[in-house]
């Protein structure tokens, strides 16, 4: 502010210098992944006592998941947790029309992984394996398979808002870097929301076995 | 700011309410969030002196059984979620964090601005709460009750989420400013008590309040959908909520009373003019408390069915607590041996913390053995019990801080002979209020009933008279301290004698804090180094 | 100013780093899913959960820069971890506990209030919970 030599632009007044500004941030971002991790941890902690309780039933009811779709959607997400981490590797070698590109590729995976979702959704919608009192399906034996449904739904739902607010992000980091407000230079929250993306990712890395292949 | 020439500062500078209600400044936003305690304060205060009002005489006089429900479950849940878990941490550690580490500002100034407006969004879910039928399921929101209840149990636990945000946001800033903004030369070791007291409150606002999130989103899910996890009908377990919920209620327990415990390092020292004894041993018990007081959760379950093995584990860790709480109490009793104590209004809420906090925790050790509590368990001896910790410790160490900093927030000095009036009065009436507490509750009255057994009534008359001592000592804090925003004596800058930074700057401060930036030459408690004399007595 | 900033940006890791592990994890992808078909017992669980750690581990290392960074990045993770494990794991030694003294604290909170109840035969599969068999 007052101070005469000259500061980056993207240096906030209460900051000293560009990197206590850049590890702040870092540091926040970190901060807010725990408290992802334990917001989904509730979800886990409940999927692990009622499984304990139910194996039976998890194992039934486990299998009317589509195994194929899940596989799909996995590698979908993987895939586009490469590209995020590339479009970082671009800007960090100041090569901004890579880092749209492989922005925008990772928001079309965002897209397919959503949209293959949405198929799995809508069938189970159709045959009513739907949570809690709105459950209406019959073939799965064991007790209380809605309570299991319950369970896919939250911790799905919950993953598939993230999904979206992840794109959110990242569409607000591609319109940034196609207005050439980042480079080399000065990158944070770009990576920002690569770390957020990773996060995403590494839910669904967990999330993939315990719903689908608990066989 | 009547002077003619008024000297810039955060008061003043820049101007307009547009500069209030999008400042970045963390004093400012401290200042806002501590207008909006109080008001809070004054809501749960109102709830309570109407719950005590009811009970004055056994049978229904002001209210049937469902208008109380709906009152004390109010009261607890505007007492804890708006005003306790805020108060100190959000209104005086935003205003003070930055400058006790000699920083402009906290590391997210937007962050913050945005914690604000995030529990002004939550507490009018809250509020609407209230208008549509309130709560009465009681703070905690116990399954399967809360399930199935008429009650608007969903807007108030959507408030509640929206303001664990809230929570969380101060306390990732906190975190990430005590790491990265601290000035040269300031180690973990020269940060004020206070400042380590943020810290561990910080963690588990970061670690516990998440949980609270999902919690509370599970129990609306559970609403909407009979989801059959907490609610028995549908298969589910209602215990398995009390752990959802207790995971996050107990440390948040911690988050009330941590900072408190940092407040009153700061007084106790700078009062006796003496360093402070045992200084790694407060700041790691702060860390401490922080740690253990995620693994004893299930003290609050000890009647509702959990396993034997899971009661034993947790009573057992229960104890634990209290070597902390020990090594704190015992070092700022050694600080004041051979001190140069200052009887001031702050250092008179921070003695009676001690007095009072000794005895809330002492009482939960109690309550931590498994077979005492099951006599104890739900009875007016818990109700004492918390309210020793929360009220006698939380609430005398925010009064006391209140007390301690007002000069440096305001620039203004309060009326001494009228803040120890209060002083007394509050101090008198919470003792009056709430000892008579343990003593029925350990004659069998249950908590959140709102009748009883006519040989409980000499008590509960007792109890309610001691509310009405505790409400006048607060209306006349309020008369004395709005009166010396407008009338007060100017407060010198350094009124107390204190060495941490907040006392270098002017009162009250620049815009940026500092108008040089301060250098570390001594550590925050070097009485023996260096030679300050209190200004202002 | 500059020069530390640049300096930081030396961090960049080579393309192959990236694509390896991207490679790796479809491989493991692969690899749980195949797995999953093969009946080993009680042990699907924990392959299928040691195969999805080893996947975090290398998002984590390599993807989040973790290995490279300063370590109180890690620390922070490795907090959140230990916090969940602990959630986990106390309210297990209830919810698997009960009944051990008072064996009606087994038994569901309601008992037939489940609205699915029915009685199966999948004995094979190993049964040792209080809850499911009433």
């Amino acid at each position: 502010m007052s101070e005469s030599h000259t500061h980056p632009a993207h240096l906030a007044h209460h900051f000293s210098d560009v990197e206590q500004q850049r590890e702040s941030a870092k540091f926040g971002m970190w901060v807010f992944l725990l408290t992802e991790v334990l917001l989904f941890g509730g979800l886990f902690m409940a999927y692990a006592i009622y499984r304990a309780w139910n194996p039976d039933m998890f194992y039934n009811a486990h299998k009317a998941l589509n195994i194929y779709m899940g596989t799909a959607n996995t590698f979908v997400l993987i895939a586009s947790s490469v590209t995020m981490a590339l479009s970082i590797r671009s800007m960090q070698l100041d090569k901004r029309k890579q880092t749209i590109g492989f922005l925008i590729a990772t928001l079309a995976l965002a897209c397919i992984f959503l949209v293959i979702k949405y198929f799995e959704y809508s069938h189970k919608f159709h045959v009513g394996q739907l949570p809690g009192k709105y459950y209406s399906y019959t073939g799965i034996k064991g007790t209380n398979p809605h309570i299991f449904f319950g369970i896919y739904f939250g911790m799905t739902g919950l993953h598939g808002l993230h999904v979206l607010a992840g794109m959110s992000a990242i569409v607000w980091v591609l319109i940034k870097t196609v207005k050439k407000k980042f480079s080399a230079e000065y990158y944070t929250p770009v990576e920002m929301v690569g770390l957020y993306w990773h996060l995403v990712d590494l839910i669904w890395i967990f999330l993939f076995p315990l719903l689908y292949l608990i066989g | 700011m009547s002077e003619a020439v008024a000297e810039k500062n955060y008061l003043n500078d820049p101007k307009g309410w547009k500069s209030w209600v999008f400042t970045l400044d963390h004093k400012r936003i401290g200042i806002l969030y501590l207008a909006s305690i109080t008001a809070a304060f004054f809501l749960g205060g109102v709830f309570a002196v109407l719950i005590r009002l009811e009970l004055l005489n056994p049978g229904q006089d002001l209210m049937g059984p469902d208008t109380y429900n709906q009152i004390f479950t109010l009261h607890g849940a505007v007492m804890i979620f708006l005003f306790i878990i805020p108060s100190i941490p959000a209104a005086l550690g935003n205003f003070f964090l930055p400058l006790l580490i000699g920083a402009k500002d906290v590391a997210f100034p937007r962050l913050n601005l945005a914690s604000y407006y995030i529990y002004v969004f939550g507490s009018m879910f809250a509020v609407y709460s209230i208008f549509t039928g309130a709560v009465d399921t009681g703070w905690t929101f116990y399954t399967p009750y809360s399930t199935e209840t008429q009650t608007s149990v969903i807007p108030m636990t959507l408030g509640a989420f929206i303001l664990g945000f809230s929570s969380i946001f101060t306390g990732l800033n906190f975190i990430v400013t005590i790491h990265k903004m601290r000035i040269p030369g300031m180690t973990w070791y020269k940060l004020p008590l206070f400042v380590w007291a943020l810290y561990a409150t910080a963690i588990i606002q970061v670690v516990a309040t998440p949980v609270l999130g999902i919690t509370l989103l599970l129990l609306i899910f559970e609403r909407v959908f009979s989801v059959g996890i907490f609610n028995p009908d549908m298969g589910g377990d209602p215990v398995l909520f009390q752990h959802f919920f207790w995971f996050y209620s107990h440390p948040a327990v911690y988050i009330m009373i941590l900072p408190g415990m940092g407040i009153i390092s700061e007084l106790i020292a700078t009062f006796s003019h003496k360093k402070i004894f045992g200084y790694k041993a407060i700041a790691f018990s702060s860390l401490g408390i922080a740690f253990i007081s995620f693994l004893v959760w299930g003290h609050h379950m000890f009647v509702s069915g959990q396993s034997e093995l899971a009661a034993m584990i947790f009573s057992f860790l229960t104890f634990l607590v209290g070597i902390p709480s020990g090594i704190k109490v015992f070092n700022w009793i050694t600080t004041l041996y051979k001190g140069q104590i200052h009887f001031d209004t702050p250092m008179l809420y921070a003695l009676s913390f001690l007095f009072l906090f000794t005895i809330g925790g002492l009482t939960g050790i109690f309550l931590g053995a498994l077979a005492t509590d099951v006599h104890l368990h739900d009875t007016y001896f818990v109700v004492a019990h918390f309210h020793y910790v929360m009220m006698g410790g939380t609430v005398m160490a925010f009064l006391g801080g209140l007390h301690y900093w007002w000069p440096k927030m305001f620039g203004k000095m309060y009326n001494h002979f009228w803040s120890v009036i209060a002083m007394i009065l509050v101090f008198v009436g919470f003792n009056v209020t709430f000892f008579s507490q343990f003593i029925l509750g350990s004659q069998g009255m249950p908590r959140r009933y709102y009748n009883y057994l006519d040989q409980f009534q000499p008590l509960h008359a007792f109890s309610t008279i001691g509310s009405w001592i505790l409400g006048a000592g607060f209306i006349i804090m309020a008369i004395y301290l709005i009166h010396s925003l407008f009338k007060g004596r100017k407060a010198s800058d350094n009124p107390w004698g204190g060495l941490t930074f907040e006392w270098a700057t002017g009162s009250p401060p620049p815009h940026h804090n500092f108008k040089v930036t301060p250098k570390m030459t001594h550590g925050p408690y070097d009485y023996d180094k260096v030679l300050v004399e209190q200004t202002d007595y | 100013m500059k020069a530390k900033a640049s300096d930081h940006s030396a961090h960049i890791l080579p393309l192959r780093i990236y694509l390896g592990v991207g490679f790796a994890l479809f491989i493991l992808t692969g690899i749980t899913v195949m797995i999953s078909f093969v009946d080993l017992g009680g042990w699907n669980v924990t392959v299928a959960l040691a195969v999805a750690s080893i996947k975090a581990a290398l998002v984590v290392l390599f993807f989040m820069h973790l290995l490279y960074d300063n370590k109180i990045y890690l620390t922070i993770f490795l907090t959140a971890i230990g916090f969940l494990a602990i959630l986990i794991i106390f309210t297990m030694f209830d919810t698997m506990e009960r009944g051990r003294l008072y064996p009606e604290k087994a038994k569901p909170i309601k008992p037939g209030a489940a609205i699915y109840e029915r009685e199966d035969s999948l004995s094979s599969r190993s049964v040792d919970t209080t809850k499911t068999d009433h």
